[in-house]
C-alpha cells in the first residue's frame, strides 16, 4: 500500500504537519516547553533526545494521547487545533484520524488474533467494507512475512513479528502521518534489524513520519531531518549528518557523546 | 437402618426437586441481575463525575456492610410497612440481586483496572471512543481476570439463597426444614440437604474451569 497523503510529485516540499509552542505539564512537572516541528509531505522527521526530554510526550500529541495545554497541531491545511482552550472530543478525534501510532511496546489486542487487530480500525471504527480491507490487510502482512500467522494470537509471536504487526496495523488506518515511539526499544537485539528495515522501505515509499528513536544510524539514513529535544524544547534541528556529526549545541555534543562512548 | 435409608431415599427427591427448581434458578436470576447492576456500579466507581462515583462507592459499602439476611428482611418484611408488598420470589431475587451487585463490582472495577494502560491507548489510537474501546478492547480482556473471583460470587450466592428459605421460597433447605421437622431425623435430613448443596457446587466448579479454559485460549501457558 502507498501513502494515501504522501508523496504526490505535487505535494512533496509542503508541510503536512506544523506544530508551533507545544506545551505540557503534568502538574508541577512542565514536560513540554515549548516544541516547534515541521514535518513535509513525504518527509521522514526523527526525534532524539536523553530520556525525559519530552519527545515521547511530543509524539503523543500528536496522536491525541496527551492533550497538550498550549500551541498548535495542525495537519494539511483541514486540520488545525489551537490548544489554548480544552479542545473538544471531536476535534481530538479529527487529530487522531490523521495519525496512527506504531508503540514501544506493541499494543497488540492480545484477545485478538493477528488479522482481527489489523481489521479492528478499519472494520469496526472506520466502517470499511470486511472483504475490501480483508484483502489489503492480508496484502500488508504477507509484505512483512506474516500471512502464516494471521490466525495466530500475539503471544504466540516473537517481539519482531508483534512489532511488525503492530506497523501493518497502523498501515491499515490509512493514516496520513505515521508515528513510531521508540519501536525497537523493546525489542531483542538481533530482531531490531527486520523491523528498522520495514521502517526505510515505508520512509523510501514516501510515507510521511514523525520517529522517537535511539537507534543514531537509523536515524542517520532514514530520516530527512533530526532534532534533539531537550528539556521539553527542541534544541537543535537540521540535516541528520550535521545534526548528528557536527551538532551545533553544547547539550547536543554531549549527549552524543554519551551514546557513543558510554563506558 | 432400613427406615433410615428408606427416608433418605424418599427425601431425596424433594430436597433434589427443590434445587432444580428453586434454589439453582434463584442463584441464575440473582445473579445475571446482580452481575447487570455490578457492571453499572463499576464503571460509575471509574467515571470522572464525582457524584456517580460517589453514590456507588456508598452503595458498595452499604451492601457490604450489612448482613445479606438484615437485607432481605428489609425487602420481604420491611418495605410491606411502607406500603410496598413484594411476593416471596421477587423479594429473594431483589435482595440477593443487590448484594451481588456491591460485591460484583468491586470484583469487574479491579478486573477493568488491571488492563494494562497501553490497551487502551492502542483503542484510541486506532480511533475508538471510550464506549467503543471498554467494550471491544477492555471487557473482553477483564472478563478472563474475573472469572474465578466472580465463581467464587456464584457459589457463595448458591449457599446463601437458602436464607431464602426464610421468606418462604420453596427451595432446597425449606423442603429439607419440612421434611425434617415432619420426620424427626435432623441430622439425616439436613446431612442430606448439605450433599445435594455440595454437588451442586462440584458441577458449578467444574464450569467454571471449562469457562476458563475457554478464555484462557489467547494467553500464553
Amino acid at each position: 500500500m502507498s501513502p494515501t497523503d504522501g508523496a504526490t510529485s505535487s505535494g512533496v516540499g509542503e508541510p503536512l504537519l506544523t506544530v508551533r509552542g507545544l506545551r505540557k505539564s503534568f502538574g508541577d512537572n512542565t514536560v513540554l516547553r515549548s516544541v516547534d516541528l515541521t514535518v513535509e509531505r513525504g518527509r521522514v522527521l526523527a526525534l532524539i533526545g536523553p530520556s525525559g526530554s519530552g519527545k515521547t510526550t511530543a509524539l503523543r500529541c500528536l496522536n491525541g494521547l496527551e492533550t497538550a495545554d498550549g500551541g498548535t497541531i495542525t495537519v494539511g491545511d483541514d486540520v488545525r487545533l489551537d490548544f489554548a482552550s480544552a479542545p473538544s472530543p471531536r476535534a481530538l478525534a479529527t487529530l487522531r484520524d490523521c495519525s496512527a501510532m506504531v508503540f514501544q511496546h506493541y499494543n497488540l489486542f492480545p484477545h485478538k488474533t493477528v488479522l482481527e487487530n489489523v481489521l479492528e480500525g478499519p472494520v469496526v471504527v472506520q466502517r470499511r467494507p470486511v472483504a475490501d480491507v480483508t484483502r489489503e490487510a492480508l496484502g500488508l502482512l504477507e509484505r512483512v512475512g506474516l500471512s502464516e500467522k494471521r490466525d495466530a494470537y500475539p503471544f504466540e509471536l516473537s517481539g519482531g513479528q508483534q512489532q511488525r504487526v503492530g506497523i501493518v496495523r497502523a498501515l491499515a488506518l490509512r493514516p496520513r502521518l505515521l508515528l513510531f515511539d521508540e519501536p525497537t526499544s523493546a525489542l531483542d537485539p538481533e530482531l531490531v534489524g527486520d523491523v528498522l528495515g520495514l521502517i526505510k522501505e515505508l520512509a523510501l515509499e514516501g510515507w510521511t513520519m514523525v520517529i522517537v528513536t535511539h537507534e543514531l544510524q537509523f536515524a542517520r539514513e532514514v530520516a530527512h531531518e533530526v532534532a534533539f529535544v531537550d528539556g521539553g524544547t527542541i534544541v537543535e534541528h537540521g540535516d541528520p549528518a550535521q545534526v548528528l556529526r557536527a551538532p551545533q549545541h553544547e547539550r547536543t555534543q554531549q549527549f552524543l557523546r554519551r551514546l557513543l562512548h558510554p563506558f | 437402618m432400613n427406615e433410615t435409608w428408606e427416608l433418605f431415599a424418599s427425601s431425596f427427591w424433594p430436597i433434589a426437586s427443590g434445587a432444580i427448581t428453586g434454589t439453582i434458578p434463584l442463584a441464575i436470576v440473582s445473579f445475571v441481575i446482580g452481575l447487570v447492576l455490578a457492571l453499572v456500579l463499576a464503571l460509575m466507581r471509574l467515571s470522572r463525575h464525582a457524584w456517580a462515583a460517589g453514590t456507588a462507592r456508598a452503595y458498595i459499602s452499604l451492601v457490604r456492610g450489612t448482613p445479606l439476611l438484615v437485607q432481605l428482611f428489609l425487602v420481604f418484611f420491611g418495605l410491606p410497612s411502607v406500603g410496598v408488598v413484594i411476593d416471596p420470589w421477587p423479594s429473594a431475587i431483589a435482595a440477593f440481586s443487590i448484594n451481588v451487585g456491591g460485591y460484583a463490582a468491586e470484583v469487574i472495577r479491579a478486573a477493568i483496572l488491571s488492563v494494562p494502560k497501553g490497551q487502551w491507548e492502542a483503542a484510541y489510537m486506532i480511533g475508538m471512543s471510550r464506549r467503543l474501546a471498554l467494550r471491544r478492547i477492555i471487557l473482553p480482556q477483564a472478563a478472563r481476570v474475573s472469572v474465578p473471583p466472580l465463581s467464587n460470587t456464584f457459589i457463595s450466592l448458591v449457599k446463601d439463597t437458602s436464607l431464602a428459605s426464610v421468606v418462604l421460597v420453596t427451595e432446597l433447605f425449606r423442603n429439607a426444614q419440612e421434611i425434617a421437622a415432619f420426620s424427626g431425623e435432623f441430622m439425616l435430613v439436613y446431612l442430606e440437604a448439605a450433599l445435594v448443596y455440595w454437588v451442586v457446587c462440584l458441577v458449578l466448579s467444574a464450569g467454571q474451569t471449562r469457562i476458563e479454559t475457554r478464555l484462557d485460549r489467547y494467553v500464553a501457558h
